[in-house]
């Protein structure tokens, strides 16, 4: 029944493979050179990371899109090429923040960096395939590589966040492998756009059992995704990790994961499955209101974070739910207007981070940290208060946009349900966002000379929080020109 | 000058922002500067303002989103006109009288933000752009509140914002619905005000959309029953904070009805008057009873400010060129009249630092020209002939009695109710003997006051006497809305509601 497989160069379009390939050879590189000379500096490292993603980036904007390559398990489509640079450009921004002033143990070993890469190429290959195994691939290379990356920050907290978020991680996998068995069972395909036709060809006859497979592939990506009830990893893993890594990993892993998830449920909810479409509804409203509850009671404005950032991602899987091309679009723009905000929100933590317990035991970084910012640091109080009025969705600032056309979308594909669920939210979730205001503006300051909120900035940290902060400020400029170009990638892709 | 409005919002922000550099010690010159030359643009405006065209003047349009429909797209009319002076005006005044010393600077620059948030709201004309400055204008109040406010000004602080916030996110779903209709009943996008005033919807869709507006709205003005933060609001604020709240950021409440809902949706609004009044009745008469129960001076004037607010949403909802063109006139008398009835209590608090009346009696002793000013405010605010508020009130009520005799006869309770409570307040404040040791020795106002003070007298009792010069653009801006009204109503009894003018009634 196998036929005799004959395989040119040509056929396998090795361009398809370029940008990770770069990324992996990168990180090889820094290993290389860590080889032949030890104990260099960590600018070196550092920038030598940021030459290897710009160089990925060139990649993958030069790529034809529509494209299929080695063994067609590539697919360049537009969501590929979106969320590639989403990818790379959060990547960018990240690995500068090790640039700190204070020395931290993880960014002395050239092993972290060339893990970071490796991550990068893992997550670039999940968002560049419609294969499942491929798919699975990338996304355990990710992992693997982030939970070790978790781990070198090396404090108890640390290794505890690292364990627990491999643990869960391992049992999504697990619900994952199922899913794409189940899959395999109906269809006899890993492709996606095989089981689409072979499901459309016998008009769903298996459907029974192809939902218990999409029950599995809901539970695997919410683990991802950190969509309740698979949420409780989160904000624990945040804590623990430093800000910056917890910072980026409230915003790239769920980008690759919403492409996956896109991809996964798009051609379900297009072909109308409701049970899927029900299902989705009630764990996007569910994830909205309970993370939001939840952050109202945390004493961290890191743990707040975090929930708030597991309620935005509820926010942004309804778009997935809703899968008009506007608002798979709305996704895309959401996201990366919220990456900008929230790296910028994480960056000035970690620019605050300080190793004694002044004002908790346990937390870094309590509301009562912040108190009376702004008559000690002004510009810093301004910024981060901008950020929080920013993701509360207050206009004109950088989130707002997201949510207007999210929630547009929501009105246009007749969910005005869902669209109002989602302006509650947003005004239950600016009430933890103003705590932060209130502690930063309308307090005294307790015991505090200001020093901690700079601990570690310098100048490239500086940087990167003032560019975050232009963008969220003058984001109106730019949604016009991402729209247009987010909306004609997403079209092309048939989303 | 063509870009009059633009410069007109965006001067003050640039202001602002500028202002972070300047000395600590000039900050206050520099805040009244910025605020007389705004003010003087304000007026400049009215001078080149063309009182007998009824649409839109100086229009600006700029492409922002152009996918998404959504425009810099400001105008001005006989209706925003002046709420325009009013805002730039209520700002220099309040900064002439400003008595704060802790944090001047921060207090100068979160005015200046504010006064372009208020400017922006009343000048919008793309739904979008109004939305923007709406919400943006809680963040500088909330900050004012919160850092010069009472002891419990936290609490009171972020009420006003999640009240209003939570409002306006309901509005927008409502401005989504809309921009989504008109796109498919035209195939393009726009979140331009005077497009959506161009669509026709079925009954059904207005209905709900208006629902949606309305509830928006009306926590800003603040309608019964949502107006519970008000009064923590006033009650905590600072004064410069109560007098811009009460003069100009409750206005954009109704200013909102009046370009939003109304010519939006009037079948709705004709069929929601019984509603709406209702409400505004209880509002009226259940709050001036409030208001006399108060111990606290700012208390009393927080709840005979809802209870006004009261009358104005009923002339609004009078849908007639009397109700509406009163109303708006109101909006203006009240923001003169509450503006300085803030202020007044905010000069007896900072020589005594309370607000109880019961700590006061006998002030017209020690403070006479104060005393003065108080009685001619008081005088307004029961609205007193040849003062602002009658001409508003009066005109207001007119407009309803002709949609309910009983309901306006009512409504008129509130005059008697707030003479009442006023002249209450007065007289256990300022007549009698002086009783309490501490009052003895109090100093009459100062200059920089009295000049505040006089400067609000002399409105008050100017467009009380002679209105003409305001009232006319107001009314021709309003008569053609209204008459657009009604050639875009669908139902009957819509149609027999809102009657355009006052002439052709009677040529029928």
């Amino acid at each position: 029944m196998l036929e005799p497989i004959s395989v040119s160069l040509e056929t396998l379009n090795l361009s398809t493979l370029a940008p990770m390939l770069v990324a992996i050879v990168g990180g090889l590189g820094i290993l290389v050179v860590d080889l032949i000379k030890k104990d260099l500096d960590k600018t070196l490292y550092v920038m030598l990371s940021i030459l290897v993603l710009f160089v990925d980036l060139g990649a993958v904007i030069g790529q034809q899109v529509g494209d299929r390559g080695f063994f067609d398990v590539m697919l360049i489509d537009g969501l590929a090429v979106i969320g590639q640079v989403v990818i790379l450009v959060a990547s960018m921004l990240f690995i500068p923040l090790a640039l700190t002033s204070k020395r931290f143990h993880e960014f002395s070993y050239p092993e972290f960096f060339a893990l970071f890469l490796f991550m990068v190429a893992g997550f670039q290959f999940m968002v560049a395939s419609d294969n499942l195994i491929l798919i699975f691939v990338g996304l355990e290379t990710a992992s693997l590589a982030l939970y070790t990356l978790i781990a070198l920050h090396n404090r108890d907290k640390a290794f505890e966040a690292a364990i627990k978020y491999f643990v869960m991680g391992a049992l999504a996998a697990g619900f994952y492998v199922m899913g794409s068995m189940i899959f395999y069972a109906v269809s006899g395909s890993v492709e996606l756009y095989k089981i689409a036709e072979v499901l459309k060809a016998d008009d769903y006859a298996n459907l029974p059992v192809l939902l218990i497979g999409v029950a599995f592939m809901i539970a695997a990506l919410g683990f991802k995704l950190s969509m309740v009830p698979f949420h409780t990893w989160t904000p624990d893993v945040y804590e623990g990790a430093s800000a910056s890594l917890a910072g980026y990993m409230s915003v790239v892993p769920k980008i690759a994961g919403f492409v996956v998830a896109m991809r996964i449920f798009g051609f379900l909810i297009q072909a109308d499955v409701v049970w899927l479409r029900d299902v989705l509804y009630a764990a996007v409203v569910i994830t909205m209101t309970l993370a939001n509850i939840m952050a109202l009671v945390q004493h961290d404005v890191k743990r707040m974070l975090a929930f708030s950032s597991i309620s935005h991602a509820g926010f942004v899987m309804a778009a997935i739910m809703i899968g008009t091309t506007q608002a798979n679009s709305a996704l895309f723009l959401y996201w990366i207007l919220f990456l900008f905000t929230n790296l910028g929100a994480f960056a000035m933590l970690w620019v605050s981070r300080h190793k004694a317990s002044i004002w908790h035991e346990r937390y870094d970084h309590p509301y009562e940290k912040f108190s009376g910012m702004i008559s000690i640091m002004p510009v810093g109080a301004v910024i981060m208060a901008l950020f929080m009025l920013s993701l509360a969705g207050v206009p004109p600032f950088s989130l707002f946009w997201g949510k207007l056309y999210v929630m547009s979308a929501a009105v246009n594909a007749d969910y005005i349900g869902l669209a109002i669920i989602m302006a509650i939210n947003s005004a239950i979730s600016a009430y933890y966002y103003l705590k932060l205001i209130v502690y930063m503006f309308l307090r005294a300051p307790e015991q505090n000379d200001g020093t901690v909120y700079v601990q570690n900035a310098s100048k490239p940290l500086q940087t990167i929080i003032g560019f975050s902060a232009f963008l969220t400020v003058f984001a109106v400029f730019a949604v016009e020109p991402m729209l247009q170009i987010i909306t004609a990638y997403v079209q092309a892709s048939g989303f | 000058m063509d870009h009059i409005l633009s410069v007109l919002v965006f001067f003050p922000a640039i202001a602002g922002l500028l202002g972070f550099v300047v000395s600590k010690e000039s900050i206050r010159a520099y805040g009244l500067s910025v605020a007389a030359i705004e003010f003087l643009l304000s007026l400049w405006l009215w001078f080149n303002f063309d009182g007998s065209y009824p649409g839109f003047q100086f229009v600006e349009v700029a492409p922002l989103i152009p996918s998404f429909g959504i425009n810099w797209y400001l105008g001005v009319d006989g209706i925003s006109l002046f709420i325009v002076i009013l805002s730039t005006f209520i700002t220099l005044v309040g900064l002439i009288a400003l008595s704060i010393e802790k944090d001047l600077k921060n207090m100068i620059i979160s005015l200046l933000f504010l006064e372009m948030t208020m400017v922006g709201v009343f000048l919008s004309l793309d739904a979008i752009i109004f939305y923007i400055f709406w919400e943006l204008s809680l963040v500088p109040m909330l900050y004012i509140i919160g850092a010069w406010g009472g002891n419990l000004r936290v609490y009171a602080a972020v009420k006003f914002f999640l009240y209003t916030f939570a409002g306006s996110l309901i509005m927008l779903v409502g401005m989504l619905v809309m921009a989504y209709l008109y796109h498919e009943a035209t195939g393009v996008w726009s979140f331009s005000i005077t497009e959506w005033h161009r669509l026709i919807l079925p009954e059904g869709y207005q209905y709900w959309l208006f629902l949606a507006f309305f509830i928006g709205l009306a926590i800003k003005v603040p309608m019964f029953p949502f107006h519970t933060w008000l009064p923590y609001a006033h009650g905590q604020a600072p004064t410069i904070g109560s007098v811009i709240l009460a003069a100009v950021l409750l206005k954009m409440g109704t200013y909102g009805m009046v370009r939003l809902p109304l010519p939006m949706f009037p079948d709705a609004a004709v069929h929601m008057i019984m509603p709406v009044a209702v409400l505004s009745l209880i509002m009226i008469i259940y709050t001036a009873m409030v208001a006399y129960a108060q111990e606290d001076m700012k208390q009393v004037i927080a709840y005979s400010s809802i209870s006004h607010m009261g009358v104005i949403v009923l002339g609004t909802f009078a849908m007639n060129p009397e109700g509406i063109a009163g109303s708006i006139y109101l909006m203006l008398g009240h923001g003169v009249v509450s503006g300085a009835l803030f202020m007044l209590v905010g000069v007896i608090y900072d020589r005594r630092h309370t607000k109880l009346m019961s700590e006061f009696g006998g002030l017209a002793h020690v403070m006479p020209r104060y005393a003065t000013i108080m009685g001619i405010m008081v005088m307004a605010s029961v609205g007193l002939p040849l003062t602002v508020n009658f001409v508003g009130e009066f005109l207001s009520l007119a407009g309803f009695y002709q949609i309910s005799h009983t309901m306006t006869i009512l409504a008129g309770t509130s005059i008697i109710l707030g003479a009442v409570y006023m002249l209450t307040l007065f007289k256990k404040s300022f007549f009698g003997e002086v009783t309490n040791e501490a009052n003895k020795s109090l100093k009459d106002l100062d200059g920089k006051e009295s000049m505040a003070l006089w400067t609000l007298v002399f409105v008050t009792v100017w467009l009380g006497v002679y209105p003409k010069p305001v009232l006319g653009p107001i009314n021709t801006s309003v008569e053609s809305l209204v008459s657009f009204m009604h050639k875009k109503a669908i139902t009957k009894e819509a149609k027999e509601t809102i009657r355009p003018t006052v002439i052709e009634r009677e040529a029928k």
